[in-house]
């Protein structure tokens, strides 16, 4: 979750650059719902509950909602209160209540995130789920992936593969239009990703 | 009762706050900002969330400690903070003081001692005389963390601020309300908690009304209300009504003819309740006495918010609970000397 603070915020900081425009980002979500629709029908998952991890990946999972045709609403998902980063920079001051609309109990669930990194988002992300219920099976589809990972985490859909140095980050800016920029974090201070984390 | 002058208003502020301005312990409403009381607004909005979920718990803190240190009994407060502390995980210690080692003769400082030496991480405590709080927070060790949960006729933040989330969740805001604290105001730790945080939030108007013997001399300048001895005038208009009990253990003296007689010149019926704005709500921090401070039909009515204000009361003390361990896990983090992440939790 690289998403900013305010999500009408069209742009993340002075010290980013423009990674994928807006063009490029639709087109790689396009390509996701495509690549989710034809893993979902191999799986016989047709009518699956689609979770989008705040802020960023509810931007991409609304996208995809969309393309999918998908009737049932799209569930939200935050993950503070599981972060395991909380005994080192303590909470997030903006929690946004998690909301699912339907029970994930024996659902095939998609979870969408925008940039994977290090995989302790969708760690956190997993163990929400699982205090709400028992899902049938999870899918992660992500709009970015990178290198850096720091536990056995892979996404089953992936937009598109970053090539970054290993102190640049990706930020996903939106709701809209989406537009994924890079950068470093600042000299000094706390990274950027770092505080946007949700 | 006697407004704290700035001086401590400071003391209470640097008491609580680290060098950063995060919460340490959590004492007073008197010094604090208004944004830091937004912001525990806020997060107590989160936690609202963890109460729709199959398993009623997230693990903020787990692997901590808590100790209900309770020196006046009380069933609603101490189970509420049990229940915050449990879906943040935490391990909780109930300790009812007031029939175990003080009643030996041991002093709070021994006993505080004792408990330090059981690597409590957190102390939740409730004691009949102003100031227990702070006298602990001054003497516990680093990084222990202390929540007042009601001291004397002093304070009690937290039921201050869930009262503050009910009235925002039902109201939008603060700006431009009028707000009615009726009853024994004198004798009322909440009530002067409930003024200092709607002054803070910025109401409109904050009133006091009760009779003279329970609404403390130069209240107007002192406490920042407008004084209301007769309840008609008061309700014209308000926005929120809230009613205080009636407190039998702290009255010592003359200070009411008969319960009846206060039922009659200030219990809430419906009929009174008119006077008041058509969307006005009924707050009490409980336990109510029917017939009292109220009629039935106004407890139990349409416009009555009391048992959300339990509801939120859980929501709220979760949050100050898990921004006090989480600033002390900032000082312990510190204190290892281990650089934070490079990189963010993506």
């Amino acid at each position: 979750m690289t998403a900013t603070d305010s999500p009408d915020t069209p742009s993340p900081g002075p010290a980013t650059s423009l990674y994928r425009d807006t063009a490029a980002v639709e087109a790689a979500i396009t390509d996701m719902a495509q690549a989710l629709d034809t893993l979902l029908s191999a799986r016989g998952a047709h009518a699956p509950l689609m979770i989008g991890i705040h802020t960023g990946g509810v931007w991409v999972a609304e996208r995809l909602h969309a393309l999918l045709g998908l009737t049932e609403p799209l569930g939200h998902l935050d993950i503070s209160f599981y972060r395991d980063d909380f005994t080192r920079i303590g909470m997030h001051p903006r929690v946004r209540p998690s909301h699912l609309p339907v029970a994930v109990d024996d659902r095939h669930i998609v979870l969408v995130d925008d940039v994977l990194q290090s995989g302790r988002t969708i760690r956190a992300a997993l163990n929400v789920l699982f205090d709400y219920g028992r899902p049938a099976s999870v899918l992660l589809a992500v709009l970015a992936e990178r290198s850096g990972r720091e536990l056995p985490v892979e996404p089953n859909v992936v937009g598109l593969h970053a090539d970054l140095a290993p102190g640049e980050h990706l930020k996903l800016a939106g709701p809209d239009p989406l537009t994924l920029y890079r950068g470093s974090p600042p000299p000094g201070g706390r990274s950027v990703a770092e505080d946007a984390a949700p | 009762m006697i407004a704290p002058t700035p001086t401590q208003q400071e003391q209470a502020a640097a008491l609580q706050l680290d060098a950063q301005g995060n919460l340490k312990h959590f004492l007073t409403l008197d010094g604090l900002e208004r944004s830091l009381l937004t912001d525990i607004l806020d997060r107590a909005e989160g936690f609202l969330g963890v109460a729709r979920q199959a398993v009623k718990k997230v693990p903020l803190c787990r692997g901590k400690i808590i100790a209900n240190l309770f020196f006046e009994t009380s069933t609603r407060t101490r189970t509420t903070f049990e229940l915050a502390a449990k879906r943040l995980s935490a391990d909780v210690l109930n300790l009812n003081i007031s029939t175990s080692a003080t009643a030996k003769g041991e002093t709070l400082l021994d006993t505080l001692r004792n408990l330090e030496a059981m690597h409590v991480d957190m102390f939740v405590v409730r004691h009949a005389d102003s100031g227990a709080a702070h006298f602990i927070a001054t003497h516990a060790a680093a990084p222990v963390a202390v929540i007042n949960a009601g001291d004397g006729c002093y304070s009690h933040p937290t039921q201050a601020m869930l009262d503050m989330f009910t009235i925002r969740a039902h109201k939008g805001g603060f700006e431009g309300l009028t707000v009615a604290i009726i009853g024994d105001v004198l004798h009322s730790r909440v009530a002067r908690s409930q003024i200092t945080a709607l002054n803070t939030l910025g109401v409109a108007e904050v009133r006091a009304i009760g009779p003279s013997t329970l609404v403390p001399a130069r209240s107007e300048e002192a406490l920042g209300v407008r004084v209301f001895h007769d309840l008609r005038a008061g309700l014209r208009g308000v926005d929120v009504i809230i009613l205080l009990r009636l407190q039998h253990e702290r009255m010592d003296g003359g200070f009411l003819p008969s319960e009846h007689e206060y039922f009659h010149l200030f219990g809430l019926t419906d009929k009174r309740l008119g006077l008041a704005a058509p969307d006005a709500i009924v707050m009490h921090p409980g336990p109510i006495n029917r017939g009292v401070e109220m009629d039935s039909s106004v407890a139990d009515g349409e416009r009555s918010v009391i048992l959300e204000q339990v509801s939120n009361g859980l929501a709220v003390r979760m949050a100050v609970m898990s921004m006090c361990i989480g600033t002390q896990n900032l000082w312990l983090h510190a204190a290892g000397q281990q650089p934070p992440a490079e990189v963010g939790d993506v």
